[in-house]
């Protein structure tokens, strides 16, 4: 099931397939390592419900829902 | 002399590493984007002494941010001898993803793997021939902390300085390599440095190149015609960085194996720092321990009333029979017990006191009484020197907070609560730190921007900072806010002090809201930040940190406050004929005389006594430097009341007025003499907090501003001072039956020309805008 990263419970888990956007903020995102193939898993949500926190090879990364909203990701199975 | 670089990710230890190879004292952090500038020192156990260049941490040669610039400029331009990369062993794969680009470049490279201290304590290991033999560049293990194996390390980059290196490209993408291939032939042929670097950030359609080389974008976009990726379409950049993602991953997966020898396994599990996260960025309790954590830290520092104990202080009676010593005062005052920071700003001041009556004492028994040389030394030089001084300790105490909070790697936390927040005014969470910092000094803080992505939202940033009331203007909430109470009889003085403070977080709000729809019109800019791993502060880096504020504070007292105070000594205490005179007619008097009238609407104006003009004098000693302000006040107070009682003050008042250290009686007494009214002190406080900052706070601006902005940047200031104070004047003048009848229309006029520009400018921008889209 496609998804995009801003809809993420969290907790949850998928594996990057497509990332939107243009210029500056997709090259950004790409240089932090947010690009096709890698695993992205929700870690939490800050207290007033943005930006998230999601683990990405292997390190920390905070962005903001409109900017994860350009991330499109294969769900991957919730239970682990 | 060769010149070695340290290139790397941010935070992955750069900085600690040119400390221990330097024996430099550069500030550390656990905050993506510490240095900010590139800093030199040497490194001196080789045959030859080399400069080390520690240069601002990068994620990619793709410039995104200032430092990101300054980075990629320097290895391009400056062609230092050897880069080493520092390359974070914890997390090597995002890190490698900057090596894979530095590759490139026609430069002797080293990769440094730093943490391996930490690596081994989690029973890893690291393949480092494996690494090496893929890279093609020497790699070697390293902690930079526990200064293990630096030496290796520097003999290596030494030898690799003396080779040459031909950049390299990770790509596999066949149709790629071509066009890569035919454009590092055209650069070539242009007789550009490193070809193969650039022709790849052109085909990635970098800013930086697209701009430079437009004679060579046909040859990319002829290519993207032909070209049909299966998964990325003619989307090169989503090309290569996968290849490069791919590049890592394929080689790299097992370069980390666990001692016991078998693949480790990347999990998701918890870890200490995660749990600590947990508490620290919990929905409900964040931003409460966050509000716990400021209040408690500006506690340790200010309170006068510590842990609110001196109700019970005061019944028990402790230590009654030191009551009237020296420590009274020091420990604590009839409000309480003072906290760690006021004890050591006491403890300052009595000893600078001290050191003024001994001198004075000593010059009046050599020179005999009312010398002017004892006047100049003791009142011009000591007084304006030890008035900056004296502050050291409760800045330095306050920065000794921030430290903790940003070595720990709570700060990098604290903007990803806060972002939330600050997006509703157009700023990300990530400029809360230099805001916050503006609260011990606007010059940090300033510098600090520079992890801001967006000049707009930089320049804004930089325009409210100094609306964080600093600890220089500290002394002026406390001495006018105690002169109002005295003289009106109002009770509480923390009212005052705590109101004005809001006074500036609220002017620094709506200006923000009002610059980001007018002249810094913008999206918040985006908020992808590294959040890393919570770790125990270093001591070292620490004190590093506050012996760099210390210095620079020194130095600040002894150039221009120094300079300045001996200045406005001269200028008081000298007529227009070189004569020595009495301070109305002096220089400075009759200046002061001539812009009175200017700050009428402001409630410090004409509508003063004859010295009403004191005011306005010490407003412009405050551009100096905010000491200045109740220095001047001290310095004119005595003065300036008995001119006008036009005969001499009984000298035990002179005497009450100069032993008072905060100012209060000297501002009483000028509260009284200019019959200036409360709305009027309050006015002239928040003058004095939105205007023009100190002298070093607009060097700083001038540095940090994008070009073209300082000037409109000054202008912002005195308007945002002016409307703001005769707002806030006419705004209180509403709660006295006298002023009533003008206060209403007045400030209903200024509102109403408040939005009315707002409205206006927006109109011509917008006119501006559509004019230049047709």
């Amino acid at each position: 099931m496609l998804k995009n990263l801003d809809q993420f419970e969290v907790g949850e888990t998928g594996l990057i397939k497509k990332v939107e956007g243009e210029g500056r903020l997709r090259r950004r995102l790409f240089d932090m390592g947010v690009t096709p193939g890698a695993t992205v898993y929700l870690r939490k949500k800050a207290p007033l419900g943005d930006p998230l926190e999601v683990t990405i090879r292997g390190y920390e990364l905070t962005l903001r829902k409109s900017e994860a909203q350009l991330v499109v990701l294969e769900v991957e199975d919730a239970k682990r | 002399m060769k010149r070695f670089a340290l290139a790397g990710n941010p935070n992955s230890g750069k900085t600690t590493l040119f400390n221990s190879l330097t024996g430099s004292t550069a500030h550390v952090g656990n905050w993506p984007g510490v240095t900010v500038e590139k800093k030199d020192g040497y490194y001196k156990k080789l045959k030859e002494q080399v400069a080390i260049i520690d240069l601002p941490g990068i994620y990619s040669l793709s410039p995104y941010t200032n430092e990101e610039v300054i980075s990629r400029n320097y290895v391009l331009d400056e062609k230092p001898d050897c880069v080493i990369n520092i390359v974070d062993a914890t997390n090597l794969e995002r890190n490698l993803y900057l090596t894979t680009q530095l590759l490139e470049i026609d430069v002797p490279l080293v990769v440094a793997v730093n943490m391996m201290d930490v690596l081994e304590k989690d029973n890893k290991e690291l393949n480092v021939d494996e690494l090496s033999k893929t890279l093609g560049v020497p790699v070697v293990k390293v902690s930079a902390l526990k200064e293990e194996n630096l030496d290796e390390l520097m003999k290596v980059a030494y030898e690799e300085s003396l080779k040459e290196r031909k950049g390299k490209s990770v790509l596999s993408n066949k149709n790629l390599i071509h066009l890569v291939g035919d454009l590092a032939i055209a650069f070539k042929g242009k007789k550009v440095d490193n070809p193969l670097f650039h022709a790849i950030k052109l085909a990635e359609n970098d800013e930086i190149e697209v701009k430079d080389h437009e004679d060579l974008l046909e040859m990319v976009s002829e290519f993207k015609k032909t070209l049909n990726d299966e998964t990325f379409g003619d989307d090169i950049e989503a090309i290569i960085a996968d290849d490069r993602y791919n590049y890592i991953s394929k080689n790299f997966s097992n370069v980390i194996t666990s001692k016991s020898g078998e693949e480790v396994v990347k999990t998701v599990k918890e870890n200490k720092s995660d749990r600590i996260d947990k508490v620290l960025t919990h929905k409900v309790f964040g931003l409460i321990i966050f509000a716990a954590i400021m209040f408690l830290v500006f506690h340790f520092t200010f309170s006068e009333n510590f842990f609110f104990v001196g109700k019970a202080f005061e019944a028990n009676g402790v230590a009654p029979s030191l009551e009237g010593s020296i420590y009274e005062g020091l420990f604590w005052t009839d409000a309480g017990i003072n906290s760690p920071g006021v004890i050591l700003f006491n403890f300052f001041d009595m000893s600078f006191s001290a050191i003024i009556d001994a001198v004075a004492g000593a010059m009046e028994g050599a020179l005999g009484a009312g010398h002017w040389l004892t006047g100049f030394i003791c009142d011009g030089v000591l007084s304006g020197l030890f008035a900056i001084l004296g502050f050291l300790p409760q800045i330095l105490v306050l920065f000794l907070f921030f430290a903790i909070m940003e070595d720990t790697g709570y700060m990098a936390r604290v903007a990803f609560i806060l972002d939330r927040i600050f997006r509703k005014f157009g700023l990300s969470g990530r400029a809360f730190i230099p805001m916050i910092m503006g609260f011990g000094c606007s010059v940090p803080a300033m510098i600090n921007t520079r992890t801001l992505a967006d000049d707009k939202e930089r320049t804004a940033t930089i325009r409210v900072i100094p609306f964080f009331s600093c600890g220089a203007k500290l002394p002026i909430l406390v001495a006018i806010a105690g002169g109002i109470a005295q003289v009106f009889g109002f009770q509480n003085v923390d009212v005052i002090t705590y109101s004005m403070y809001a006074v500036g977080i609220i002017s620094a709000i709506v200006c923000v809201l009002l610059m980001r729809n007018t002249t810094m019109r913008g999206e918040a800019a985006p908020f992808i930040m590294e959040l890393p791993a919570y770790h125990w502060p270093q001591f070292k880096a620490l004190m590093i940190h506050l012996w760099d504020k210390a210095k620079h504070f020194v130095k600040k007292a002894f150039t221009i406050i120094l300079a300045s105070t001996i200045v406005i000594w001269f200028l008081s205490n000298f007529g227009w004929n070189w004569q020595m005179a009495d301070i109305q007619d002096s220089i400075l008097g009759s200046l002061g005389q001539l812009f009175q009238p200017l700050f009428t609407p402001l409630g410090f104006g004409s509508q003063l006594s004859s010295i009403g003009w004191v005011f306005t004098v010490a407003a412009v000693t405050g551009l100096i430097a905010k000491e200045n302000v109740i220095a001047t006040f001290i310095t004119l107070g005595a003065v300036a009341v008995a001119a006008l009682n036009s005969g001499a003050l009984p000298p035990e008042i002179i005497e009450a007025i100069e032993a008072d250290e905060e100012g209060i009686e000297a501002t009483a007494a000028m509260i009284q003499a200019t019959g200036i009214t409360w709305q009027g002190c309050i006015s002239f406080i928040a003058f004095n907090m939105l205007t023009i900052p100190c002298f070093a706070a607009v060097a700083t601006a001038k540095a940090e501003l994008p070009k073209g902005q300082f000037k409109w940047t000054l202008l912002f200031w005195i308007c945002a001072s002016y409307v703001g104070s005769a707002f806030i004047y006419s705004f209180l003048s509403m709660f006295a039956k006298e002023t009533l009848a003008w206060a209403i229309p007045t400030t209903i006029g200024i509102l109403a020309l408040g939005v009315g520009a707002f409205f206006l400018t927006r109109y011509l921008l917008d006119k501006k805008a559509n004019k230049a889209a047709i």
